[in-house]
């Protein structure tokens, strides 16, 4: 966790893509014009908060199997910095859905399922403040999360697709991984995924740490 | 902040509308691209992004070094 060199490699990766996702030449299609490269920063978003989310279910489960409050606090942590990856993924897509659809929110089966599933995690949040014992706040919590986990996966990749959408990927249009992502984009994109989920575990992993210490102070033994 | 600033640059770039038109007809955003401008975004973009990052390593470094008292202190593991 004290190694420099991923974080280093996340923050140039992502510099990288800044220069690369402005400069660079990408196809001129129809509606999205320039806006195409908006996929560079609101789709890592989205990669940057599911991996959050997985860190935090499989620490949520691993809290659950040993009892170890490290492992709640990393639980905690991934979820708090998902949902800012998760903010930021939804205020990027509006902003981009403005332009291109014309309506920030045009009730779409996606994104009214994001909508959930971000309200879900946000419940994760006021659940964990509700209990005020420690090790029933970890464990509730860690059950919730177990719960949530499956049901986000489900909201965000499988229900839009089964129904009419206008978000790519879904409801019978083409997703940017299919022949409207050149291999020029590729380039720019893959590694943008990457290097926002770097820096993703960089904070959680800077927050987690400040949790540590402060439980630290408190002279509580973990 | 950053997303937001750049996104909204973004949407009003969109309605820049240039007389250059890409091969198949569509416009893109060229006359942006000729006059250079492009490029003062992109390294408000990188100053911003390279003030962030700063921040985070000077957190990560702050944060270590009170691990490392600790550590001295027999506080922690």
């Amino acid at each position: 966790m004290k190694s420099y060199w991923w974080k280093f490699l996340g923050a140039a990766i992502v510099f990288y893509t800044v220069i690369a996702g402005l400069l660079g030449e990408v196809p001129a299609l129809p509606i999205l014009h320039e806006s195409i490269r908006v996929v560079y920063f609101h789709v890592p978003m989205w990669f940057a908060m599911l991996l959050m989310y997985l860190i935090s279910v499989i620490y949520s489960i691993r809290y659950l199997g040993s009892g170890k409050t490290e492992y709640d606090f990393v639980a905690v942590e991934s979820v708090n910095v998902g949902l800012i990856f998760c903010v930021f993924g939804l205020l990027s897509g509006m902003l981009w859905a403005n332009i291109t659809w014309g309506d920030p929110w045009p009730n779409d089966p996606k994104l009214n399922s994001s909508a959930i599933a971000s309200l879900m995690y946000l419940a994760y949040i006021v659940l964990r403040n509700a209990l005020n014992e420690e090790q029933s706040r970890a464990k509730i919590s860690a059950i919730y999360n177990v719960f949530a986990f499956p049901i986000m996966l489900v909201l965000l990749f499988i229900l839009p697709r089964l129904t009419d959408s206008l978000h790519p990927g879904n409801g019978g249009n083409p997703g940017f991984s299919g022949y409207d992502m050149t291999g020029g984009m590729k380039l720019v994109f893959r590694p943008a995924a990457l290097g926002w989920m770097l820096i993703g575990v960089w904070i959680m992993t800077l927050r987690y740490r400040i949790r540590k210490l402060e439980y630290r102070k408190d002279g509580l033994d973990y | 902040m950053k997303k937001a600033f750049f996104f909204t640059l973004l949407a009003c770039f969109n309605f820049l509308i240039t007389f250059a038109q890409s091969s198949n007809g569509v416009e893109m955003a060229t006359g942006l691209r000729s006059s250079g401008k492009i490029y003062v975004v992109v390294i408000v973009l990188l100053l911003i992004f390279i003030g962030f990052i700063i921040y985070l390593f000077t957190l990560d470094r702050r944060i270590s070094r009170i691990e490392k008292n600790d550590k001295k202190n027999n506080l922690i593991k």
